[in-house]
């Protein structure tokens, strides 16, 4: 090749490539980004069903219940407005509390009798005691000002 | 009296970087020979960052409260390791340590590095203290390290235990140094852009420093992603957290660099192209600073809240990063073109592996920040996790290891080898992998499949180069290549097996209940309460057996008082074929717990082969280093050829 053709064809390739990553990152976004919810978004029917999505809150106080499989565990996620049952089989994660910020990762079953339960497949920990989720950011400050959440 | 010292080495340090980039200045304005004081003031920068750091190790070595930074992350009742590692365990002292190795590794360049011309060496440690410059300002405006506190606090607030944890301690250092050995291949594609010396003596000079900053790169990544692996008690080895692709993407621009920056050295060509790759890499160790320490991934509103670092950081990013940029714009076009090669020809296999790996850096690139710009622009939040990077870079990936085993066959300029024929046996083993994954597990998932029969290509075609010659005599930098592409082969197979053949049990079990995963029988002998330093545990006691023979595994779920925190600690067990990986959560009133157990065959081949990948980098650098010497010593008069 002559060298002038060599760097028209480096120079080129280079393009398409940023040109092609980027299409494949747009394309594998549409389908695969997951949404982040509250719970009154949830009730507002927000949050597609058996999508993928997140949801987060307050673990509300007293609403945690283990289920008689022992390995199940429900409990009610709040943004002080609203609140959803969240329902996850697994050991919990380190800083897993009530009254405390939470994030399930799942998605919404189908709606039975009314009731919006969300499947979780993961609760996520953050390594950080003074974690919540900035979404709730007025909740936080509550919180950290000692304020319980009951309804 | 530390920590004034420290803050005046600092402000010195600074001032030093200052005068550093006006000396620079002066010397491509006019003729002025300046290398020497130049040397001198890198030199001296360098040993006052080291004073200031070694200043607030002590301050924290010594519990010293009244300093403001100690009060808010240490605690006198730590363990004497991690008060020292909590020196950088914090956003100032990391700043700090950075700016450290950035000035440090400038004063090393200033002391050896004598390949390039004068004046691409004075134009690249003027580019250092630049950088260092921006870094010196942001610590000393943004954020003091040494600010005092009056009257001094009894003790300190920093005790959370899970940042007691030797993983977290030495991961950001070993990040640290690769993300700044980088800045050097950044500072010389800058210098030699000024100058105009864009040539393989260059790229013989850069070649170092990436190799070191790409094996630190790696060693940290394979590192962080065992300690995830055992520390969150899920399993999963790579989360596609943005803090680890913070990690992934400087690794995945420094793996493009370091193989064009081979095609410069050896050819003279690509020589824009590698400039290009040498600002990228940079930038990306920019971005994944900016990432983990302007606090952006908790949230796009924090960072609005408290903006100051954040800022300054993308502040930083966008000066370096454009001017850079601006520099390559005006600069690369006249640049002379580089020895022409052919379409089939080594160079072209490394034109495609850089194209591979920027597709792929791309890919991550973009889902790393969308879930940032969505919630900027629109305010909807994301997130993007493994079902987009998997499906996107996997196969791209598996593409990229293919061609590993292929390229290192091609010879220089246009090829004269017959490659097709040499690869039967990989071509074969590749083949014998397909029909062996249909047979034994019909129902594998297509990305863990193409995995195995890459892998086992992979395996014989990496150690090709060196079958076709007398091993002994091959050169260590060849040895090293084959051990890293061998490495490659050794990781995908772990990621393919943990992906096709991991079993998992999640149940509760009363005392003497057995339970079965995979090959193993796993019986609950009992739990027992213990208790630590300032901790108390449930302590699980489990024999497993599978044929004959039992071991005992002790997962523990720990109850920590200040703060109040719940930690699992996981146990796991090393075989040959594998690891068994227990975790203990909860009891009840009842009696029974819940175990969480997983089997997960040929996983510890994924950080042997990422320690392999390392290692192959190791060797080929000390190849390097040993030539270096070598030639060094048959010329006596290399000292005063510069001096």
């Amino acid at each position: 090749m002559k060298p002038k053709n060599q760097r028209l064809a480096l120079v080129s390739s280079a393009i398409v490539a940023v040109l092609v990553a980027v299409l494949l990152a747009m394309w594998g976004l549409r389908e695969r980004a997951s949404y982040f919810y509250t719970p009154t978004e949830i009730l507002a029917g927000k949050a597609e069903v058996n999508r993928s999505a997140r949801l987060g809150g307050l673990v509300q106080r007293g609403s945690v219940v283990r289920d008689k499989d022992g390995l199940t565990t429900a409990f009610l996620v709040t943004d002080g407005k609203n609140s959803v049952l969240v329902s996850y089989r697994g050991i919990l994660p380190d800083l897993f509390r009530e009254g405390s910020g939470v994030v399930a990762e799942g998605r919404l079953a189908p709606a039975e009798h009314l009731n919006q339960i969300f499947v979780a497949d993961q609760i996520l920990a953050k390594h950080d005691e003074r974690y919540m989720p900035p979404e709730l950011g007025n909740l936080a400050a509550e919180h950290k000002a000692g304020k319980t959440l009951e309804k | 009296m530390i920590a004034e010292t420290g803050l005046a080495a600092l402000w010195l340090a600074a001032g030093l970087a200052a005068y550093q980039f006006l000396l620079m200045v002066l010397a491509l304005r006019s003729d002025i020979v300046v290398t020497r004081p130049m040397r001198a003031v890198a030199v001296v920068q360098g040993v006052l960052t080291l004073v200031a750091f070694a200043m607030l190790l002590l301050v924290f070595a010594r519990s010293d409260m009244s300093v403001a930074l100690v009060f808010e992350n240490s605690n006198s009742a730590k363990p004497f390791i991690y008060k020292v590692a909590g020196a950088w365990g914090n956003h100032e002292g990391s700043m700090l340590m950075w700016v450290t190795i950035l000035a440090i590794a400038g004063a090393f360049v200033a002391l050896f590095s004598r390949r390039t011309g004068e004046r691409t060496l004075v134009a690249a440690l003027g580019s250092q203290a630049v950088l260092a410059l921006g870094f010196y300002a942001f610590l000393l405006i943004a954020s003091n390290p040494f600010a005092r506190l009056w009257p001094p606090p009894p003790d300190g607030q920093g005790l959370n235990p899970l940042l007691q944890d030797p993983g977290l301690a030495f991961h950001p250092p070993t990040l640290y140094l690769g993300y700044v050995g980088l800045s050097v291949a950044f500072s010389f594609a800058v210098g030699a852009l000024l100058t105009g010396e864009v040539d393989a003596r260059l790229a013989r000079a850069m070649r170092p420093w990436v190799l070191g900053a790409w094996i630190l790169l790696t060693l940290g990544i394979t590192a962080g992603s065992y300690w995830a692996y055992y520390e969150l008690g899920w399993g999963g080895y790579w989360f596609w957290d943005p803090v680890e692709n913070a990690s992934l993407m400087p690794w995945l621009a420094a793996t493009a660099l370091l193989h064009s920056i081979n095609v410069l050295a050896a050819r003279g060509a690509l020589k824009a192209w590698t400039m290009m790759l040498a600002v990228i890499a940079f930038s990306m160790s920019m971005v994944g600073t900016f990432l983990v320490r302007s606090g952006i991934l908790t949230s796009v509103h924090a960072f609005a809240i408290d903006p100051e670092r954040g800022t300054f950081l993308l502040a930083l990013l966008a000066v370096y990063v454009g001017a850079a940029f601006i520099l390559f714009a005006l600069r690369g076009a006249t640049l002379k073109e580089g020895a022409p090669f052919e379409l089939v020809s080594r160079e072209s296999g490394l034109v495609v592996n850089n194209l591979l790996l920027t597709v792929i850096l791309g890919i991550v690139f973009v889902g790393t920040l969308y879930p940032l710009f969505v919630e900027a622009l629109i305010g909807e939040k994301l997130s993007v996790g493994a079902p987009y990077f998997n499906a996107v870079a996997g196969p791209l990936a598996l593409l990229l290891a293919m061609l590993v085993g292929i390229g290192p066959l091609l010879t220089w300029r246009s090829n004269r080898r017959p490659v097709l024929g040499r690869l039967k046996v990989p071509a074969l083993l590749g083949a014998a992998a397909l029909v062996f994954t249909v047979i034994l597990a019909p129902r594998m998932g297509l990305l863990p499949r193409l995995g195995f029969i890459v892998a086992a290509f992979l395996v014989a075609a990496s150690i090709l180069p060196l079958v076709s010659r007398n091993p002994l005599r091959a050169p260590l930098a060849t040895w090293g290549m084959v051990l890293a592409h061998f490495g490659i082969a050794v990781a995908l197979t772990g990621m393919a097996a943990n992906a096709a053949f991991s079993s998992e049990r999640l149940a509760i079990a009363r005392p003497g209940e057995t339970l079965g995963v995979g090959p193993w029988q796993v019986e609950l002998i009992g739990v027992t309460p213990t208790a630590g330093k300032n901790w108390t545990a449930n302590e699980a006691e489990l024999r497993a057996s599978r044929g004959s023979g039992a071991v005992t595994l002790a997962p523990e779920s720990r109850y920590y008082s200040d703060p109040p925190t719940e930690t699992n600690e996981s146990a796991i067990r090393t075989f040959w074929d594998g690891q068994l990986y227990t975790v203990v959560g909860k009891g009840d009133p009842s009696g029974a717990w819940q175990l969480r157990l997983w089997w997960k065959p040929f996983v510890t081949l994924i950080w042997a082969g990422g320690a392999l990948v390392a290692f192959g980098g190791a060797l080929a650098l000390l190849g390097r280093l040993l030539s270096f010497l070598r030639r060094r010593r048959s010329e006596p008069d290399w000292r005063r050829r510069y001096a």
